[in-house]
């Protein structure tokens, strides 16, 4: 099994790591890392647990291997709160239960994010479908939904990742 | 100061989960953990010739290859008695995904790799994937020992009400499925056991870490102090994730022989094989009954398939479905019956529910029957045959099985309060009349299920130490208080509901209450978190204890008042002697207990109490669903337009956690009714081994839910609360299906099988069509 360097930011910090050429992405932030926020909840990129932003829009960090990250900026749900703020939609996820188990919260917390990120104020509809590649066998969705929608009301995707996406990390 | 119980606070478990910084499992790194894989079997029935494991204990990163042979003496997974599952097969498998061998290596890629590298020779045997191959004639035994593939029959009544069926003006005979699902946790199962010389500690996603630690302890001969089981984050269980698996005994047994930690991550295909599945119920159905409606008589036969290695639990669960069979309806006779059928396929155990959805079903879907029979509007019959709340307690004619506090009649009348029938049923009239339209359906679930599971002597039967529930609240010498729980949440929110209850038990901050679960060393007992009982047994445990302080403060409060106790009272977080402005704080009261020179003299210091609720009975959680539904009669497509849920649960302590146990309940329900179900083709392969296959709703499949309540507290226990937990998934399924049903109705559809997929309506569409 061959090596590479790579060089990616998470959050922020960039580190060079060597890595196998098979390595998920997701098993580099978790492993390599050390960030376990981001989870894994299927091997057939179903439930989006694992969802993280690389270079501006969501992914499902199990279909992305680590080396076609090389030189890439990612923010995972750690970097999210970067001034110890909740975001608005980890607030909202809070103010409206839109968590239970919270296993799958912050691939869905994420993809909220990428969403407010393109639709500033989308309707019930639209967050169904931003959502829909994330599973989550707790809620039932209805309190997630509440909870995009408190986000959109409060300041949309938030500070971080809107930077992220401006290339500003 | 205002109650905390029924405020709708945000909880104290989400900043942690919002923010990547929960702990699960899998996050937990202890230094020189190596990683186990399965070799698992892919055939469902099969005799092991051989298993080379020369090529995968030579690679790069291998610990070592273990089958069954080779692991003398580890015990065998929690099992039925006389019914052994070995935790690696021995000698043949019974279903795609039975534990071959396992692999440990230092990596769980490297680990992965070894586990294909194993081979292992098979001689295919005939394969029973479903209960009628299995009982057919001549059909060999699946399990070594049995005399036929029924592992357990019992006949629960002492009649079975044949007299009084044929006595009966009506009858009618009805087949119903509860098909096959799985629970599908995000979080799949996940171990790491580290054992020292000092003992074994496990972490493990499990809802009952005490009982596995009691279990571990008696299956490896440790005593109970030697092993620590901690159940951290667990991201959620549904029921399945209270079955024992062979990987935490299979984690500890390597982490012995090698002394080093050992940790397993099952993968989500795996897991849709390996944990345990939930329903998979036939019921053979005769009802009796008069010109109005009146139930006279109801005969069920059950038929589980209990799959290819009988669940400790899931065996159990038809006995709940029998209990339940006459939901909240006056039957004069009750003859239930079941039989366990094992098959090649995953075993069965519990499902949010857990036997009470199976029954709730069962006796909703025959109550719509007997009206279409009749002629009468299905509201009528569900009116006629009520259990009336003058007559609460209600024992039923099954022993033990006492209704608690309830209101039936006004459930429903609360939802129909939310609901315009009238308006509905002229809608769908009209709609009949347009080809263009959809065709509207309109359906009702008046459900009551069991929770609050104990008590100890129904418990024991499931292999429980006891049906009870321990806490212990301690107050600090600053005045915050720390609670420990013997219940075991994964996703149910007891960090804030008890500190809701301590909150206005000792009357101080919620924000200075924190709650300790999960860990054996840490939590002087527990049971678990299952059967709706997180509330019920483990908050009125919680509250007893936090009583007991109270009342150990109060005679604190006035020794240093001079008062007499009795003169004494707490308000506001304030004791003050009656009647009088002399006064201590409970901080005050808090530091005098840590300062025995000022105490009388033998006074015990510390406020530090722990109690034990053993439930009287179980609770009885009730209530009124609506749904309507509209198909589309191009494509057979099901949509939910509205989904009204009444719930009596008692006292509600969060009426916003309230309404996400009523929504993931109900979500579960519907997907039950519309999409999920676990098949398997004739030779056993699952036709749902990932989440591809599997039909896991999405956000687009589910619909916005309206909920209510009607509170009847039980005097059940202290609380006045009957769980919540597994209310939605026991009402849901009937609902969607009456409504379906009734949407074909004109068409003369009597019953549409779970799940009512597009292809199954349209088919029937097509079929009246022609």
């Amino acid at each position: 099994m061959s090596h590479h360097k790579v060089r990616i930011t998470v959050n922020g910090t960039a580190t060079e790591d060597e890595v196998e050429s098979r390595l998920l992405l997701v098993h580099y932030l978790r492993e390599t890392r050390q960030l376990t926020g981001t989870h894994v909840g299927c091997d057939t990129s179903n439930c989006g647990a694992c969802t993280v932003m690389l270079n501006g829009r969501t992914v499902k960090s199990c279909t992305v291997l680590t080396v076609a990250a090389d030189e890439a900026e990612v923010l995972t749900i750690e970097g999210l709160a970067a001034d110890g703020e909740l975001s608005p939609v980890q607030e909202g996820f809070r103010q409206c239960h839109g968590l239970q188990c919270g296993y799958c919260t912050p691939g869905m917390v994420m993809a909220a994010t990428g969403l407010l990120l393109e639709r500033e104020s989308p309707d019930e509809q639209e967050i169904r479908e931003g959502i829909e590649g994330n599973l989550c066998r707790c809620t039932g969705y209805d309190m997630i939904v509440d909870s995009v929608r408190w986000a959109a009301d409060h300041g949309g995707a938030g500070e971080a990742a809107t930077a992220h996406a401006d290339g500003r990390i | 100061m205002g109650s905390m119980v029924g405020a709708a606070v945000v909880r104290k478990e989400d900043p942690a989960l919002l923010t990547g910084r929960g702990t699960y499992v899998d996050d937990i790194r202890l230094s020189g953990t190596v990683h186990m894989a399965y070799v698992r079997s892919y055939l469902a029935h099969a005799r092991i010739l051989s298993i080379d494991t020369a090529e995968a204990a030579a690679m790069p990163g291998v610990l070592g290859v273990w089958t069954h042979d080779d692991l003398p003496g580890l015990p065998p997974n929690r099992s039925v008695p006389g019914m052994e599952r070995p935790c690696l097969a021995t000698g043949k498998v019974h279903f795609v995904g039975e534990c071959v061998a396992v692999v440990v290596a230092t990596d769980r890629y490297l680990a992965a790799d070894a586990a294909e590298a194993v081979l292992v020779e098979y001689e295919e045997l005939p394969v029973m994937a479903t209960v009628e191959a299995a009982l057919a004639e001549g059909a060999a035994p699946i399990l070594d020992g049995l005399p036929s593939n029924v592992a357990l029959e019992q006949v629960l009544s002492a009649t079975d009400a044949e007299e009084e069926l044929a006595a009966a003006p009506h009858r009618l005979s009805i087949r119903l499925k509860n098909q096959r699902c799985a629970a599908v946790p995000m979080e799949p199962t996940v171990c790491l056991s580290d054992w020292q010389s000092s003992g074994l500690t496990m972490y493990a996603t499990t809802q009952t870490p005490h009982h596995m630690r009691n279990e571990i302890a008696a299956s490896f001969g440790l005593s109970q102090q030697e092993v620590r089981v901690i159940a951290p984050d667990v991201g959620g269980g549904f029921g399945a994730k209270a079955s024992s698996y062979p990987e935490f005994l299979l984690t500890a047994e390597l982490s012995k022989r090698l002394r080093r930690p050992v940790k397993y991550v099952e993968t989500r295909s795996e897991n849709m094989t390996s944990m345990v599945h939930g329903r998979a119920q036939w019921h053979e159905v005769e009802v009796g009954f008069d010109d109005d409606g009146t139930l006279l008589a109801l005969r069920v036969r059950i038929t589980q398939d209990c799959g290819g290695w009988p669940d400790a639990t899931g065996i159990g669960l038809p006995t709940l479905t029998s209990f339940m069979a006459g939901g909240c309806y006056h039957i004069p006779v009750i003859a239930p019956s079941f039989r366990s059928v094992v098959t090649n396929t995953t075993p069965v155990g519990s499902y949010r529910g857990a036997g009470r959805p199976e029954a709730s079903f069962m006796i909703e879907r025959v109550v719509d029957q007997v009206a279409a029979e009749l002629g009468l509007d299905p509201l009528d019959v569900r009116r006629r045959n009520f259990v009336q709340p003058g007559e609460m307690p209600f024992a039923t004619q099954f022993e033990g099985i006492v209704y608690d506090e309830a209101d039936f009649p006004a459930c429903l009348d609360k939802l129909l309060e939310h609901v315009d029938y009238e308006a509905l049923r002229t809608e769908q009239a009209g709609l009949r009349g347009d080809p263009d339209g959809p065709l509207l359906g309109i359906g009702f679930s008046t459900f009551v299920e069991m929770g609050g599971f104990g008590p100890t002597p129904l418990f024991e039967q499931f292999g429980y130490v006891g049906g009870w529930e321990s806490a212990n609240v301690r107050l600090n010498v600053d005045g915050s208080a720390v609670i420990k729980v013997g219940t075991s949440p994964h996703g149910q929110g007891h960090q804030t509901a008890f500190a809701q209850i301590v909150a206005d038990e000792l009357q101080i901050d919620f924000e200075r209450i924190t709650l300790i679960h999960g860990d054996t060393a840490t939590v002087q007992e527990g049971i678990g978190t299952m059967g709706s009982r997180g509330v019920p047994v483990g908050g009125s445990a919680v509250m007893k204890a936090a009583i007991k302080v109270r009342t150990k403060a109060l005679r604190i409060a006035a020794h240093m008042l001079e008062a007499d106790e009795n003169d004494v009272e707490l308000v506001d977080g304030v004791f003050t002697v009656k009647g009088t402005a002399q006064s201590v704080t409970m901080g005050e009261v808090a530091v005098r207990a840590f300062k025995p020179h000022l105490l009388p003299e033998g006074f015990d210091l510390g406020l530090d109490e722990t109690a034990f609720h053993e439930p009287t009975n179980l609770s009885y959680p009730s209530g009124a669903h609506c749904c309507v539904v509209e198909i589309d009669r191009g494509t057979g497509k099901v949509r939910i337009r509205r989904y009204v849920a009444v719930d009596d649960c008692g006292t509600v302590i969060n009426p916003l956690m309230a309404k996400g146990q009523i929504h993931g309940g109900v979500a579960q329900g519907i997907a039950q009714a519309l999409m999920e179900e676990v098949t398997y083709s004739g030779d056993g392969q699952p036709g749902a081994g990932t989440l591809v296959d599997y039909t896991l709703p999405s956000a687009l499949d589910l619909p916005h839910y309206e909920t209510d309540h009607v509170v009847t507290r039980t005097s059940f226990n202290p609380l006045g609360a009957k769980g919540l937990g597994e209310s939605g998934a026991t009402a849901a399924p009937q609902a969607v299906v009456n409504a379906v049903v009734d949407a074909l109705s004109h068409l003369g559809v009597r019953d549409v099988e779970m799940p009512c997929t597009p292809q199954k309506v349209w088919r029937i569409l097509a079929e009246k069509a022609s």
